[in-house]
């Protein structure tokens, strides 16, 4: 029988095959990208790309995509090559932002694809899209082939209050918490063994820059409008991913013109698609007042309502992390070259979001400042898309140790 | 301006154009004032390219949002001269208001509370009842909000007696001595709404006590958002209180510890009245304009008291509905309206889980 410590009340499994939690731990590590963890992620992208409900939601169908045994050989290559063999670090334990539906998959995947046991807490909001994974996940568990391996996985949803942080925490080899660095803080005064490690993705501050010298060329300029919007909007503006400042690069005619085409369309298609809270406008006037309060040498863009905020700045200085909104709250920069952004790129990892800037204009910038940015490099629009370096992290060797 | 000339005057007797009149000068004269005194003020209206030497109608002059005196220090007078600090109760964790108040006006404040409960209650100083332990007005140099409303209060009736103990358990002695003292006149009872349920009517029902208070007037005000996670709304309220007590004079008031004295009260057809102390306009989400009359809105209010501090002209967070102006079947001038609730903070969507 199950021996339920008073930590383990009120918790929901949601997924937990012959749950064992006394024995969950003596349970077989592996290498990354084994066979079966493939075959298992593989079946896993079938079944949900067959399941109706999927349909209704394009992140699902996206998650399926990267589940595919081709993107995850093709994964393996980079983040796994041959000579150097490694086995997972045993249980890791990860907590998913309470307003992030599919960040527990991605984390999952992670994790099982590093060779590791995992236990997820799940978002305490009922979310379809998770609702739809883990049934996924239970009728795979029921096919012969996978009975045994789907043991390694545990879905749990519980009050954050929950004791059962502490639980689980004091019996993790890893532990990977999302959620910024409030979460972060909280969850850390549960220990962990000491030979166990965190990995924790602290809050950011991401950035958009664009280049108005091809900007101007654009045959499609709505485009970017709609793929921005999924950078932003899609999450309020909340995702650490999301960007909340702009710098704008090239010649002073480009950058007025392409402000003028950018804003309009982004502004269209947020009046079609963007449903603003009330509370959301009046913190948009909050966040600028306190900003004007505080910092010098900006202004207000006259917008015709409150779905977006536009902030122009006429120096760009460290503290603008502190002054960040959501829900459509931007700060405007023009800068004179990347050079610039020294000042607000630091170790502090960011996704920049690009456009028009490649890879080869950040070389200066990287050795005169003694960074690489690369990593942090995205396309507007993808900036939310997973991928297993995260926040800096190669999440395959973190998860993992040599052999 | 001089606030003592309105205080001659009923404070329901202004029509829609001379409280135009009246708010259009005093509340330019308010806004230069703040803008000459106070730095943050003036960065803020600054930003928004208000034009020191152009006259503002009411509805343009600047609001500031609440949330500001939350984690800015805004005065208009040198420290110097504030006599005391007025802070919120404010919920753990969660930085408190404060409002700074010098003489000048914190004896407005009460003047004008005074008056506007008065012409509801006649003049004549009735005997009082405070909901409330007398503890909470123990130090008079910082002080919170509920007990700012006390203060307020306590100076319109004679020798006010506070009728819960230390540890907020009702005084039930004390209580029957004044029933019996004062058999036969009007005692006007005042507390914050919660307390006057949580503290006043649930003892009652405990003790199975039922004083008869049915010469009594109950003014509340501090709002309903703790009584709304008990599910008691104010009609129930209402009933409760004239079943315990047989109290029917219950007027609950629309206020807050930015705006202290210029209170919207409720007349006797339910109806929340800007005094020509105070002025409202409801604003629309979407764009700050003014919501026609009948549409629910975010709430701004006006006051001309505030001149220690920027807060003659306020967002706050509350929802509510213009019903008209100078049209009330109560009889009083200038707008009134209904308050709808609270503007929730939605959860939003993203990765940073929020703490609050």
């Amino acid at each position: 029988m199950i021996a339920m410590s008073e930590q383990l009340q009120n918790i929901e499994f949601v997924f937990a095959q012959d749950l064992d939690l006394n024995n969950f731990d003596q349970l077989q590590k592996e290498e990354p990208f084994s066979e079966k963890a493939i075959s298992f992620l593989n079946t896993l992208a079938i079944h949900l790309k067959n399941d109706p409900r999927a349909n209704n939601f394009p992140e699902i169908l996206t998650f399926a995509f990267f589940c595919r045994k081709a993107n995850l050989l093709h994964l393996a290559k980079t983040y796994y090559p041959e000579k150097n063999r490694r086995i997972g670090r045993g249980v890791v334990f990860h907590i998913t932002p309470s307003n992030m539906p599919m960040n527990f998959a991605y984390s999952l995947v992670s994790g099982i694809l590093s060779g590791n046991l995992n236990i997820v807490r799940l978002p305490s909001k009922q979310f379809k899209q998770i609702d739809i994974i883990c049934d996924s996940i239970k009728s795979i568990s029921k096919q012969l082939e996978f009975r045994s391996y789907t043991k390694r996985i545990l879905i749990v949803r519980y009050d954050k209050e929950g004791a059962a942080t502490a639980y689980f925490s004091a019996r993790c080899d890893a532990r990977m918490i999302w959620g910024g660095d409030q979460t972060v803080q909280q969850i850390k005064k549960n220990a962990i063994p000491d030979r166990s490690i965190d990995i924790t993705f602290a809050d950011k501050y991401s950035i958009c820059i664009i280049n108005a010298d091809t900007y101007i060329h654009e045959s499609y300029p709505e485009r970017l409008a709609q793929l921005f919007f999924n950078d932003t909007f899609l999450f309020d503006q909340n995702a650490c991913t999301s960007p909340h400042l702009i710098v704008w690069l090239g010649s002073n005619d480009n950058v007025l013109n392409s402000k003028k085409i950018f804003w309009n369309n982004l502004y269209d298609l947020t009046k079609k698609r963007y449903k603003l809270q009330p509370h959301a406008a009046i913190d948009k006037l909050v966040s600028f007042y306190e900003q004007v309060i505080h910092l010098n040498n900006m202004r207000l863009t006259a917008m015709p309502d409150n779905l977006i905020w536009r902030i122009e700045l006429n120096e760009l200085t460290k503290e603008i992390e502190k002054f960040r909104c959501n829900c459509g709250y931007f700060v405007e920069y023009t800068a004179s070259s990347l050079l610039d952004l020294s000042v607000i790129i630091s170790k502090k990892h960011q996704t920049i979001a690009c456009y028009g800037v490649e890879n080869k204009d950040w070389n200066e910038f990287n050795l005169r400042n003694n960074l690489n940015v690369i990593d942090r490099l995205k396309p507007i629009g993808k900036t939310s898309e997973f991928s297993l370096t995260w926040d800096g992290f190669n999440l395959i060797d973190e998860l993992s140790m040599p052999l | 301006m001089n606030i003592n000339d309105l205080l001659k005057i009923g404070p329901y007797s202004f029509k829609k154009t001379e409280k135009e009149k009246l708010f259009n000068t005093y509340l330019n004269e308010l806004t230069i004032h703040h803008y000459t005194h106070c730095e943050p003020y003036r960065k803020i209206i600054t930003s928004i390219n208000f034009d020191e030497k152009k006259k503002y109608f009411i509805s343009d002059i600047p609001f500031l949002p609440v949330q500001l005196f939350k984690t800015n220090k805004l005065i208009s007078t040198s420290t110097l001269n504030t006599v005391k600090i007025l802070s919120s109760s404010g919920t753990s964790g969660q930085k408190k208001t404060q409002v700074y108040l010098d003489k000048e006006t914190s004896a407005n404040q009460s003047k004008v509370l005074a008056k506007i409960t008065s012409s509801f209650f006649g003049n004549t100083r009735s005997p009082m009842i405070i909901i409330d332990s007398q503890k909470i007005i123990s130090n008079r140099n910082q002080i919170s909000a509920r007990a700012a409303g006390v203060i307020g209060f306590s100076l319109l009736g004679v020798k006010p007696t506070y009728i819960l103990n230390e540890d907020l358990g009702l005084n039930i002695d004390l209580l029957k001595d004044l029933l019996i003292k004062h058999q036969e006149e009007r005692i006007v009872i005042f507390g914050f709404t919660f307390m006057v349920y949580q503290y006043f009517y649930k003892a009652l029902v405990k003790l199975n006590l039922k004083p008869n208070l049915s010469n009594a007037v109950l003014i509340h005000g501090g709002g309903w958002k703790k009584l709304e996670k008990e599910s008691v709304l104010q009609e129930e309220f209402k009933n409760k209180l004239f079943e315990i007590a047989g109290i029917r004079n219950i007027f609950d008031y629309y206020g807050m510890a930015e705006q202290t004295g210029s209170i919207f009260m409720q007349c006797e057809f339910g109806n929340y009245h800007a005094s020509i102390f105070s002025d409202i306009i409801i604003r629309r989400a979407l764009d700050f304009s003014i919501a026609d009359v009948g549409e629910e809105g975010i709430i701004q209010v006006l006051s001309l008291l505030p001149k220690s501090y920027p807060g003659h002209s306020l967002l706050t967070e509350d929802k509510g509905i213009l019903l008209g102006e100078d049209s009330c079947s109560c009889n009083r001038l200038g707008k009134y309206f209904k308050i709808t609730g609270r503007i929730e903070n939605v959860e939003l969507r993203g990765c940073s889980d929020s703490y609050e």
